[in-house]
């Protein structure tokens, strides 16, 4: 019973989160918005007993992936829209085939997966170390992978940060 | 043990013992909480006294003396003051997020206090975890001085919440990197563990404290580097530099809201000093064996004291810095370190398996010459570089 009430008010923090991050005018709100559906995702993982990955969630999402997202809009001076712009595109119809399609796949697979079985939960001890055990044996590739993606990205970001801007030279 | 040692986690199995077996759990929570509410609270009053005073007594003046004996009631009459000052909202604010910021801010430091261990069995909670924890509810301070400073539609408020995103991302780097070797050593991410971890003793009764190694002692400085810059205290406190920008994101806050954002600032100044405690300094272990019938948590109070003065020493004593070479400094010095001193901490969980006679200097002395050097080397390089004059992109 209290399980399914923690459970009802984290599921709600999320939906009002995502929902608001949609709908607000104002996209500093809506930014900070999708930064309180992140945490009601980690709130979730944590009530299933998943603490790394609640943690990890909060940790990258929170602290880093919601700072990112703000500092996009803000340095993109965009965080106001015009109060006589439409509210949709007009070719918003586009979306709801798209949309539909991507709901349908979601609700395909997860129908198809055995994790809607309910199994007794396995009671590990230490699970981290369990996980970064997995990591460095089972799913070391994937990790390497994964770190050298993300290491040219880096250099990528670096490389465009770096580069001059060659035509304002004369007008300074 | 002694009675003392376990006195506070007596009191409370005793006071849970009063309801019935069901609310039990629940109510050594609450107390558990409350307990550490009220001595960091506590704490925090004294500390602004004592870093009042310290700070005047190293200007060569006497600081607060007027309320109390001694100025001891300073801070019940700082409280007094900003409860009862007038609760400012600029016209133009974004009302709701002004409200917001100073609790953002606020609430999850104290979570942060849930897994660090006070003494022996006095931690509130015991996460599998714990470290992952205590810089997981740290990353909603970020957010919270960005909402503070966006919120005000003022250019110092928003100037000064840039600086401190920036200083605060640039060194969570270091800070989280100099953490990773303890955990190497320790082979867990629980905070308990870690402080047995240190509880062996060694030399004739030395502790086996993680400070005592070359890259525990690299460790600390730099631990301690980074946790100035991440509570945004002197040198390192531009966000909110007085003769720059006014007060940065703090410029149109005041009454109760500005006194819960300093709240927030020292309680994660606090909660940083509890884990360099833990983490380097052996937590709540005694420094030498024969000492060990002093309570645990007096050695964790006297551990964290002394690494509070050494803050307000600091503040003292370093002008500020700028923002390019502040920022400089994390990347170009901080990092490359941290990542050395992983090498170092490898170098000697390897170099623990040499068996010949006086291997304990020689080993001593290479792993600190492993971090030493580069130190020194990177020092040098850095020294005569100034980067070229800056490139505005997107300012003109």
């Amino acid at each position: 019973m209290l399980n399914e009430i923690a459970f009802l008010l984290c599921a709600a923090l999320t939906l009002a989160g995502a929902v608001a991050a949609m709908m607000l005018r104002n996209l500093v709100h809506c930014a900070l918005c999708a930064a309180g559906a992140f945490a009601g995702l980690a709130a979730i993982y944590l009530q299933l007993d998943a603490e790394f990955v609640g943690f990890a969630q909060l940790l990258i999402y929170v602290g880093a992936i919601a700072i990112l997202i703000v500092f996009t809009v803000l340095l993109t001076r965009g965080a106001e829209i015009q109060p006589g712009a439409a509210s949709s595109a007009s070719s918003w119809w586009k979306g709801v085939p798209v949309g539909a399609l991507v709901l349908a796949c979601l609700i395909w697979s997860i129908m198809a997966s055995p994790s809607l079985v309910r199994l007794p939960s396995p009671n590990v001890h230490a699970p981290v170390k369990q996980i970064g055990e997995q990591l460095m044996n089972q799913f070391v590739m994937p990790l390497e992978t994964i770190g050298l993606l993300l290491t040219a990205a880096l250099l990528g970001a670096v490389v465009i940060g770096l580069r001059e801007p060659r035509t304002s030279e004369p007008n300074s | 043990m002694s009675g003392l040692d376990q006195i506070f986690v007596w009191i409370g199995h005793r006071a849970a013992g009063w309801f019935p077996a069901s609310v039990q759990p629940l109510v050594s929570a609450v107390l558990a909480i409350a307990g550490v509410m009220a001595v960091f609270g506590t704490c925090f009053a004294l500390t602004t006294l004592a870093e009042r005073k310290v700070l005047g007594r190293m200007q060569n003046r006497f600081g607060p003396n007027r309320v109390g004996p001694y100025g001891l009631l300073q801070p019940l009459a700082d409280a007094v003051k900003m409860l009862t000052k007038e609760d400012i909202v600029p016209f133009s604010a974004d009302k709701t997020l002004h409200f917001l910021a100073p609790l953002v801010l606020t609430v999850p430091v104290w979570l942060a206090f849930a897994v660090l261990p006070f003494g022996r069995n006095m931690s509130a909670i015991n996460l599998d975890a714990g470290i992952l924890f205590f810089f997981a509810v740290g990353s909603a301070s970020e957010l919270a001085v960005f909402m503070a400073g966006w919120s005000s539609q003022n250019k110092y408020s928003l100037v000064g919440a840039m600086r401190a995103i920036a200083q605060m991302i640039s060194y969570e780097v270091p800070l989280v990197l100099s953490v990773v070797p303890v955990l190497m050593l320790a082979g867990s991410l629980e905070l308990n563990d870690i402080v047995a971890a240190q509880g062996t003793y060694t030399f004739g009764g030395l502790a086996r404290w993680n400070v005592f190694t070359p890259w525990g002692l690299a460790g600390l400085i730099l631990f301690l580097i980074a946790a100035t810059a991440e509570s945004n205290r002197s040198p390192f406190d531009l966000p909110e530099g007085e003769s720059e920008i006014i007060a940065g994101f703090l410029t149109e806050y005041s009454g109760f809201k500005y006194a819960l954002f300093f709240l927030g600032e020292y309680l994660g100044l606090f909660a940083v000093t509890g884990l360099a405690v833990t983490l380097f300094l052996g937590g709540w272990h005694a420094p030498f064996q024969w000492l060990e019938w002093v309570p645990s948590w007096f050695w964790f109070a006297a551990k964290f004291g002394a690494l509070i003065f050494l803050f307000i020493w600091v503040r003292a004593t370093l002008p500020r810095l700028r923002l390019d070479q502040l920022l400089n400094f994390s990347w170009r010095f901080l990092v490359p370190l941290s990542l050395i001193n992983l090498l170092v901490a490898a170098a000697w969980y390897w170099t623990g398996a040499w068996k010949f006679p006086v291997v304990a200097p020689i080993r001593w002395l290479l792993c600190a010459a492993l971090i030493a050097l580069p130190y020194h080397w990177l020092g040098r390089a850095l020294r005569g570089a100034m980067p070229p004059p800056r490139k505005y992109i997107y300012a003109e």
